[in-house]
């Protein structure tokens, strides 16, 4: 952008003189901050700075990173979406309950990720066309998906289908390390986000309506349609995050992923998405999920520390990145 | 209203130009209870800047959104090219080829300007967004416009001026056969106006009709072939703008009501203004792009009018005065004290009042009680931990009710149920409570029935006698003469003439509006 | 528009109609399920029964939405009553077993004392980021939603933390004139609330600010003190009930202590008839929704469906109270009702 009117500057040139535009200023903070952590674990700790660690950082949070990408769209509409959370629950226990009926795992899959559509458009059409707000409709999700999980079964079931299973502990190697498949779907889902919100009608519609409702009515877009499937989009990758999660614990327990919503939502805010709507990007919410995910990582390498810290750390995290938007964008009115 | 048929007949036939691309015939909208609109039609001629004029409340901004598909229709025809349509939405007004550009900037500041300009409509390759055609695409408009604007920067980053533009760069890019223009102009300044101007007229000789609304005269006299003026949601009269002469229309907009009103003969009664210490005395107090410094001196027991189109800067003049918007240069002296106000509360603390045009947005609480809408201000300024005692509330509430006849006479109904004189005689009694030395009035007889409106200006004249500095505003000239002991007129966001009120002639003050009294106009702001 | 309605009609239209009847219903379940279901009986001066233990387990939840009730009547939200209910409890219950003689009066009393204390500065601590950092209510309560477990946990360093405190337990399980010390309590603040926001003039200027804020600006309100001042007072609320809860077990898990009791909160405020759009707010209301919470969780088990779908039903009751109040459904419930007036108005309207 600013080398424009130099021309034929060498590439080293070009290199040194870009600056990136003040819109990924957020993301840039959170990478910034995600490669001090690493560098500060690195120093302190023996085999920190294993290449492995960061592989299984993304094992470890790819239910998280999938969460985090619905929860973008949700969000960058000026949404929240408080359901995920149980969502999981709901998705664990209905593809457990479903194999132990001796459901093929593929109809099971499907059955988990209807249920997660579906959610997601009945949360979608009460906050669009009866006006309810998102965080009250989506509590009513909250509730609904926890207490169906609860009439499935109040006790855990573990799951022993054989593909699950052998999809569960499925890697990709290289070299010495290795990745799981669930970390490589988390992967593709980030991909496919970022692509939609980049470069399709749809997630630049998204865009809109976090930066003005009415203005983007008055343009003549298609609000209901995006509005609605902003949710429908956070339903699905609820439930697909919620395969990802049975996969990691293989087994179905309605209460699995208390307070995930709030993960995902400090992920989200952390990769420097706006709470009100309208600026962020999927790259920074897994930015995002892996800085938390870090923080428990350095926390068990100390081993001084205990893990609350690391709600209070995503508390002051999420203060701090919460007071520089909020000063930001008053600066720019 | 026959007078009317004639002259939009001849008016048609003047242009020559055939068929209306749009006609809007008989249009009524009504909100609840509130008449917005009445029987207006409309018509836009291809390749003709067509001004929609009136004050506010007239229905400018309802006709418009009637036309946009915001608002639905209650009774009336829109015909586009001889066919009737119904718009249920933006986007099936756009489908008709109906492109608007609002007052306030109707895009998204968190994309950037090729984006803003081709949202919903980009080039798409293989499904996908393509960037690059896109900023060129852009560009391009943006060139053709004549605007130096990069089009991946992001909108929120640019002026409010170049948005506006861009917005319109957006509303010309669709091959829009109808493009309306609210209020473009108000944040513009005089090159960018030009600017605008040049696209205008690039646009109509291609064959679009324009719809422009502005509150500067001289604009619709540099680029409006015909216009349409509205008052109180009926229509006026529709005239060619050449022949129709600055002080016509100045009358026409804001001309005699019909109704007869009593005469309140109250010139000479009171003291002449200059005697005496000032209440309160305003030196160049301004704001960026509300109002030019502006001095402004007020007596006891005088009632000063504000007269001036919409827009011209008095309502500007007496926020700034309350504290509801702070100055940017200037002071206020209160009693020969030196004042900032930064919020209404300084002011209030300095026995300022301040009733606002916009009653329902500004002035009342429609869930709470009249009591409780009554002694909001002074409770506020009591603070919550000092209630004001039952039997004062009873005696206050009871004592307004009396005086200044509010109906129902029951303290206990919900604000949002009363006529809107009713509530506006509630709000008064809100500021009459507290007992002001000064009560600035912006518009408090718009949208209210003829009886309440003769006795708040009674009530006003009374509160004068007795010794209050009032600051009365009216789009209506004549009650503003009427009322008033000195006269200040405002035009362009400034103060242009102040004098006493005595034998002043509404034609004379007509023409200080209408600018043809001065030698030399600067348009613009 | 004068207003002369027949009492029956003007109780119809009673805005605490609709809640009362609701829990009037649940009560009718129950009786149906268990004849016996209302009865009470005196056992050693104190009352037993259904309803006694529906009014004292009531009690946390209509102690936070009391505060939660004046928040969103400031068109505001506080997602951090739990979080904070958790912090009092860890407060008080390591101020008892730091203290030199545990079972002392006095020991729980200061405890008490410190932990109300502190909740009231996390209570203004939100109320300092709504009103003065100028964040929405929602982001900005959600950050001690989501630290505060984790300074509750830091507190109690971690631990289930057992308390042997008798006065302590009386908060919950304790009896004053028959009746459980924790509803008496709960009721002490509703009083409080009451008095408060109706004998000051916190109530008006309060709703005054939830209807219109522009109108209430120009009027002189001091918004920024008012909505400081119910944040803080949603923290006090918080604290009383985490206090509670913690008597009830004698201990503190800052894991589970208080978990999702915002979202009750947040129902019971919302089945009162108050409007999550701010505005006018009504704490009888508000007991009323704090009951029937309290009564629904009994009434499951009692006609013999798992306790653990209690969730199941409250969702279902946020969305039938929300579409109650959305005008949407509202509109489209009138105009199947009658369906005939609208072309008449149209008609008129022409004319």
């Amino acid at each position: 952008m600013s080398t424009a009117t130099v021309p034929a500057d060498s590439l080293w040139d070009r290199v040194r003189g870009y600056t990136p535009s003040s819109r990924y200023y957020p993301v840039l903070a959170t990478l910034a901050l995600f490669l001090g952590l690493f560098a500060v674990g690195g120093v302190r700790y023996e085999g920190f700075a294993d290449p492995q660690v960061l592989l299984s950082l993304l094992i470890d949070n790819a239910f998280l990173i999938v969460l985090a990408v619905g929860m973008t769209f949700v969000i960058l509409t000026g949404g929240i979406d408080l359901s995920v959370g149980s969502v999981v629950a709901l998705s664990t226990m209905i593809a457990a309950r479903t194999l132990e009926m001796g459901w093929s795992p593929y109809l099971s899959i499907a059955a988990v990720l209807t249920t997660g559509i579906l959610f997601g458009l009945l949360m979608g059409l009460l906050i669009h066309y009866f006006d309810i707000q998102p965080f009250i409709a989506t509590l009513a999700g909250l509730f609904l998906a926890r207490g169906l999980t609860f009439l499935i079964s109040v006790e855990s079931i573990s799951i022993k289908d054989a593909t699950f299973t052998e999809f569960a502990f499925k890697t990709v190697r290289f070299g010495d390390y290795y990745l799981r498949w669930t970390a490589i779907v988390a992967l593709l889902v980030v991909a496919v986000g970022a692509y939609v919100l980049a470069r399709t009608r749809f997630g630049r519609t998204v865009y809109a309506i976090g930066g003005s409702e009415s203005s983007a009515m008055l343009m003549g877009l298609r609000v209901a349609f995006t509005k609605v499937g902003v949710y429908v989009i956070s339903g699905f990758c609820a439930a697909l995050g919620g395969l990802l999660f049975s996969f990691y614990i293989l087994s179905g327990n309605s209460l699995h992923a208390v307070g995930t919503e709030l993960d995902a939502i400090a992920a989200v805010v952390i990769g420097g998405t706006l709470l009100t709507g309208g600026r962020g990007y999927v790259v920074g919410s897994l930015l995002g999920v892996l800085v938390l995910g870090l923080i428990r990582v350095l926390i068990s390498f100390d081993g001084t520390l205990s893990s609350y810290w690391v709600r209070i750390i995503t508390g002051a995290l999420l203060l701090a990145f919460v007071l520089v938007q909020r000063f930001a964008t008053r600066r720019q009115r | 209203m026959t007078q009317m048929d004639v002259q939009t007949t001849e008016a048609g036939v003047a242009s020559g130009r055939g068929r209306p691309v749009i006609e809007m015939r008989d249009i009524s909208i009504t909100f609840g209870a509130v008449r917005a609109l009445s029987e207006v039609s409309v018509r836009l001629y291809p390749g003709e800047v067509h001004a929609l004029m009136g004050e506010n409340g007239a229905g400018k901004s309802t006709l418009i959104k009637a036309l946009t598909g915001v608002y639905s229709i209650d009774a009336g025809q829109v015909l586009v090219e001889g066919e009737e349509h119904e718009f249920h939405s933006p986007a099936a007004s756009q489908a008709a080829g109906i492109s608007t550009v609002y007052q306030e900037v109707n895009l998204v500041p968190n994309l950037t300007v090729a984006e803003n300009m081709l949202l919903g409509r980009e080039p798409r390759r293989f499904g996908s967004i393509n960037v690059r055609a896109m900023n060129r695409q852009a560009r391009e408009t943006l060139e053709r416009l004549g605007l130096d604007v990069d089009p991946a920067s992001l909108l929120g980053e640019h002026p409010i001026a170049i948005q506006q533009l861009v917005a319109i760069a957006r509303a010309v890019d669709v091959d829009a056969r109808v493009l309306i223009l609210d209020e473009p102009t108000s944040s513009l300044d005089a090159d960018e106006v030009e600017k605008l101007f040049e696209v205008m007229r690039r646009l109509r000789d291609q064959g679009v009709a324009i719809v422009f609304v502005s509150h500067f005269l001289d604009q619709i006299y540099e680029i409006a072939d015909r216009m349409t003026i509205l008052r109180n949601g009926r229509l006026v009269e529709e005239r060619m703008v050449a022949e129709t002469s600055q002080l016509e229309l100045v009358k026409l907009m804001i001309g005699r009501e019909l109704e007869s009103l009593d005469r309140l003969d109250r010139q000479g009664t009171r003291m002449a203004s200059g005697d005496g210490e000032p209440v309160l005395r305003a030196v160049g107090i301004g704001r960026k792009g509300c109002l030019e410094a502006t001095d402004l001196t007020l007596y006891e027991g005088e009632v000063i009018g504000l007269a001036g189109l919409l827009g011209s800067g008095r309502t500007e003049l007496a926020r700034l005065l309350f504290g509801a918007d702070t100055c940017d240069t200037g002071e206020i002296t209160v009693r020969s004290e030196r004042r900032r106000f930064r919020s209404p509360r300084h002011a209030i603390d300095r026995n300022i009042a301040f009733s606002s045009e916009d009653r329902k947005a500004e002035g009342v609480v429609g869930d709470l009680t009249v009591a409780d809408n009554m002694l909001l201000a002074l409770q506020a300024s009591r603070g919550w931990l000092r209630p004001i005692p039952q039997s004062v509330r009873t005696e206050l509430v009871e004592r307004y009710i009396g005086a200044l006849d509010i109906r129902p006479a029951d303290p206990t109904a919900l604000m949002r149920n009363l006529s809107g004189g009713n509530q506006q005689k509630v709000l008064l009694a809100r500021w009459l409570i507290t007992e002001p030395e000064v009560l600035i009035l912006d518009e408090p007889t718009r949208g209210i029935d003829v009886g309440a409106k003769a006795q708040i200006q009674a009530q006003v004249a009374e509160l004068a006698d007795q010794g209050m500095a009032v600051v009365f505003i009216s789009a209506e000239l004549e009650e503003v003469l009427r009322l008033s002991d000195r006269l200040v007129v405002m035009r362009d966001r400034r103060k242009i003439d102040e004098r006493v009120n005595a034998d002043v002639a509404v034609a004379d003050v007509l023409e200080t509006i209408a600018g043809e009294s001065r030698v030399e106009e600067a348009p613009g702001a | 528009m004068p207003e002369t309605l027949s009492p029956a009609r003007r109780a119809l239209r009673h805005p605490l109609l609709w809640p009362v009847l609701a829990l009037a219903v649940l009560l009718v379940v129950n009786v149906i399920a268990t004849p016996t279901f209302l009865n009470i009986r005196i056992q050693d001066g104190h009352l037993y029964g259904n309803l006694v233990d529906i009014v004292r387990n009531s009690a946390p939840v209509l102690l936070i939405a009391l505060g939660m009730t004046l928040v969103i009547a400031t068109r505001g939200i506080d997602l951090s009553v739990g979080a904070i209910a958790a912090i009092a409890a860890a407060v008080a219950c390591t101020r008892i077993v730091a203290a030199g003689d545990e079972a002392a009066l006095s020991t729980a009393v200061m405890a008490v004392t410190y932990a109300v204390v502190v909740c009231v500065l996390l209570g203004a601590w939100n109320g300092f980021l709504v009103s003065v950092a100028g964040i929405q209510p929602i982001i900005a309560t959600l950050i001690l939603m989501v630290a505060g477990r984790g300074i509750s946990m830091a507190i109690t360093d971690g631990q289930i933390t057992t308390v042997n405190n008798p006065y302590f337990s009386d908060l919950a399980s304790g009896y004053v004139l028959t009746l459980p010390v924790a509803f008496i309590l709960a009721l002490a603040v509703f009083a409080l609330t009451a008095l408060l926001t109706r004998r000051t003039a916190l109530g008006m200027l309060i709703e005054a600010v939830g209807i219109n804020p522009e109108a209430s600006r120009l009027a002189g309100v001091r918004a920024r003190t008012i909505i400081w001042t119910v944040y803080a007072f949603s923290g006090f609320c918080a604290g009383v009930a985490g206090l509670v809860i913690a008597a009830n077990t004698n201990s503190v898990n800052a894991n589970s202590l208080g978990l999702w009791i915002e979202l009750d909160a947040i129902l019971a405020v919302v089945i009162g008839g108050t409007s999550l759009a701010g505005g006018r707010f009504s704490l009888t209301g508000t007991l009323v929704g704090a009951l029937f919470i309290a009564t629904l969780a009994r009434t499951i088990p009692n006609i013999g469906i798992p306790s653990e779908a209690n969730y199941l039903f409250k969702a279902v009751v946020v969305i039938a109270v929300c579409l109650l109040q959305s005008p949407r459904a509202r509109a489209l419930l009138r105009v199947r009702r009658r369906g005939p007036v609208v072309p008449v108005l149209a008609k008129g309207t022409a004319a």
